[in-house]
């Protein structure tokens, strides 16, 4: 067994903030816990947890780590909402453990409800001892960098006004070598669809954009984005423990769509930003669901399929698997809607074990990739168990519906040396679906002599 | 002894349902104004049907994912919480006692099947102790607290299983010890870990509603 100590890694953005911390501040912080930021819910799950350590091979940090019990969930909380929770003695040092485990050991990823006979909720746990360590200044630098651009930008990577539009510009004239008539609607009131995406698409995926707009046009929407901050429904801030920020990007977002008085908001593949809009942010917000109907990309795609807006041309034959990213399968139960969309795309689909609900997390997600370089190294090796199962199906692609999958996915198969690539949705659907001759011929051109 | 037998069994007894009832009403309440006060984003999705759903789901051995992948802890907590159900409630010392203290008459369980019930419960308490020494994640968070609750159940299941084969004054005191403990023992169900023989109705029925109605999704 491993102590959180002696596997300390050291990250800028905890040593500032380590810097600064006093006793008094860590009493102030622990007083918030227990007397504001929770109430009964977090009493009760303190009481009756019964340490029974049920969860424990829930938790892919554990499994992969040798069963090593320091990584157990119900471990996790021990060694830091126990110790706020019994009034024991909290140092600095203890702090920036603390924050180590909450942010880099563990994903909010549920796996480990399934677990727990006593229906503890450790991802609410561990978002409030996050919660702890933003109060007192302690976040990892990377993570902290994406907040403080949520909080500046309401958008996650620094992009300024114009750079956005001039990405969906850029896009949409790239786009019309191959769909002459192709736009990207801009700030069109009334559209059907508000389509949104995450921060890093205008910054360094634009292709992405580039594919959901060529879908929307095969389909013949009507969809808009807009022009003006809003357009981003990422929320690193949710993981951060910022709610405050937290609440100010979501309520951004809804009012860009409001505002362009759009019917329902269709977001891009991302697991983060989904539970954002359904069911964290929005409850900071006071609205149950979300405020503004709000479609998941894999929903969308299976629409569009079912309903023969796209045709898919031909389907590949080479061998795919699919990670269920938990915040859209164990967050909304989406699965059956992404084997639709993936059966139609791929002949030859090999499921993992576990799947569906029960998939392990990627180990990027709930803002441990976004803590970034440091924490590389600990994030590949507490998930050998999915490089393990991705293995085993032999596939040469793994189907990924979420960003963080993808990035994280990615990392695990190069660190285990797995020959597969990592897809989303679009990057099938795109190539695969019919472009009829109609979308694709230049316009008739009236002087020519046409009739 | 005697005294002290007839104490425990009459006035004791009394005392001890009352201080219960009060208590644990008290806790409950207490927690549910509090969930209304400051959890409200939580307690807004609780919901009789996907509450339910959960309790059910969890409460059938071997059917949801933790039972699965616990096969040994599964039996276990089954076997215990049956077994102490079935001794609470009809063993035959306790039948005469429902109808001696609060005038009830029920079906009592035959001496040799209490002697049955109560091996297998003293075993799966055994069970979920060597789990707290011998198995590293149980270990790594067993506290004082955890020892407690399962010493309060342990000794009047021991008591009571022992006092049948003894005869004599040794048999009062058994029994007499056997009482008192029980009454301790219910008495601080809602100051220990023990509460969640109450709270887990509703952790469970809140964790169910949120995978049902918020994730759609299951939770077992
Ligand atoms: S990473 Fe997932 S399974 Fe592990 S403790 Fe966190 S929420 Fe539970
Ligand atoms: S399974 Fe539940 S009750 Fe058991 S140790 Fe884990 S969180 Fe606590
Ligand atoms: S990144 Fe993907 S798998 Fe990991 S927590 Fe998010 S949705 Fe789940």
């Amino acid at each position: 067994m491993s102590t959180i100590r002696e596997r300390r890694i050291t990250d800028q953005g905890l040593e500032i903030g380590l810097a600064a911390l006093t006793q008094d501040r860590i009493r102030e912080a622990v007083q918030a816990i227990r007397n504001s930021e929770t109430g009964a819910k977090m009493k009760v799950y303190h009481e009756t947890c019964m340490r029974c350590g049920m969860c424990a091979p829930a938790c892919h940090f554990y499994v992969s780590n040798d069963n090593d019990p320091s990584y157990a969930p119900v471990a996790k909380v021990h060694q830091t909402m126990t110790r706020i929770l019994n009034g024991e003695d909290i140092g600095p040092q203890d702090v920036y453990d603390f924050a180590q485990i909450a942010y880099t050991e563990c994903n909010l990823c549920r796996r480990c409800a399934f677990y727990c006979p006593v229906g503890i909720d450790i991802g609410y746990i561990m978002s409030t001892v996050r919660r702890f360590c933003y109060k007192l200044g302690m976040v990892p630098q990377y993570l902290n960098d994406t907040g403080n651009s949520h909080a500046s930008t309401m958008n996650q990577m620094w992009v300024k006004e114009d750079e956005w539009t001039d990405s969906l510009l850029w896009q949409e004239e790239e786009a019309r070598d191959e769909f002459p008539h192709i736009r990207i609607p801009l700030d069109k009131e009334g559209a059907d669809i508000f389509y949104s995406v995450i921060g890093p698409e205008p910054k360094f995926q634009t292709q992405l954009i580039y594919q959901a707009a060529c879908i929307m046009h095969v389909a013949g929407l009507d969809w808009t984005m807009p022009s003006f901050p809003g357009w981003d429904n990422s929320d690193m801030s949710m993981y951060i423990g910022d709610f405050e920020t937290m609440g100010r990007v979501k309520k951004a977002h809804f009012d860009a769509a409001q505002k362009l008085k759009c019917k329902r908001i269709v977001m891009g593949e991302c697991g983060h930003a989904f539970r954002s809009v359904h069911d964290v942010g929005n409850r900071w917000l006071g609205a149950k669901d979300s405020p503004v109907p709000i479609v998941h990309s894999i929903k969308f795609f299976a629409d569009l399929i079912r309903e023969g807006k796209i045709k898919i041309a031909y389907k590949i034959d080479d061998p795919v698997t699919i990670h269920d990213p938990c915040n859209v399968i164990r967050g909304r139960g989406l699965m059956d809607e992404l084997r639709y969309v993936t059966h139609a795309l791929c002949s030859n689909v090999i499921e993992m074990t576990p799947n569906r609900e029960y998939n392990y997390c990627c180990c990027a997600g709930g803002g441990v990739i976004n803590c970034g370089p440091p924490y590389k190294n600990s994030r590949v090796q507490g998930n050998r168990v999915k490089a393990e199962q991705i293995k085993r199906t032999g596939a040469t692609i793994v189907i990924s519906p979420c960003h963080n999958c993808h990035s994280g996915l990615e990392d695990i198969v190069h660190g285990a040396k797995i020959d597969a690539k990592i897809s989303f949705l679009g990057d099938l659907i795109y190539p695969q679906m019919e472009k009829p001759a109609h979308f694709t011929e230049p316009a008739p051109c009236n002087g020519g002599g046409h009739v | 002894m005697e005294t002290l037998y007839l104490l425990a069994r009459g006035p004791l007894c009394w005392a001890t349902a009352i201080i219960f009832v009060l208590a644990m009403g008290w806790k409950l309440s207490k927690a549910w104004s509090e969930a209304k006060a400051k959890d409200g984003s939580s307690v807004a999705y609780l919901s009789w049907k996907f509450g339910l759903r959960s309790i059910f789901n969890w409460a059938i051995p071997y059917n949801a994912l933790g039972w699965k992948e616990n096969p040994l802890i599964c039996a276990a907590t089954f076997c215990l919480h049956l077994s102490l159900l079935l001794l609470v409630l009809f063993a035959d010392g306790h039948t005469v006692l429902w109808e001696y203290t609060f005038g009830l008459r029920i079906w009592a369980l035959s001496p040799m099947l209490s002697d049955i019930l109560s091996v297998v419960a003293l075993t799966s308490l055994g069970v979920l102790a060597w789990r707290r020494i011998a198995v590293p994640q149980v270990k790594f968070v067993t506290g004082p607290a955890d020892w407690l609750a399962l010493i309060l159940v342990t000794v009047p299941v021991l008591t009571g299983f022992l006092s049948g084969f003894l005869g004599g004054t040794s048999a009062l005191t058994l029994t007499t010890l056997h009482i008192l403990t029980a009454e301790i023992l219910i008495v601080l169900i809602p100051f220990t870990r023990l509460s969640h023989a109450v709270f887990i109705f509703f952790t469970r029925a809140y964790i169910g509603s949120e995978f049902g109605g918020v994730r759609h999704c299951r939770d077992w």
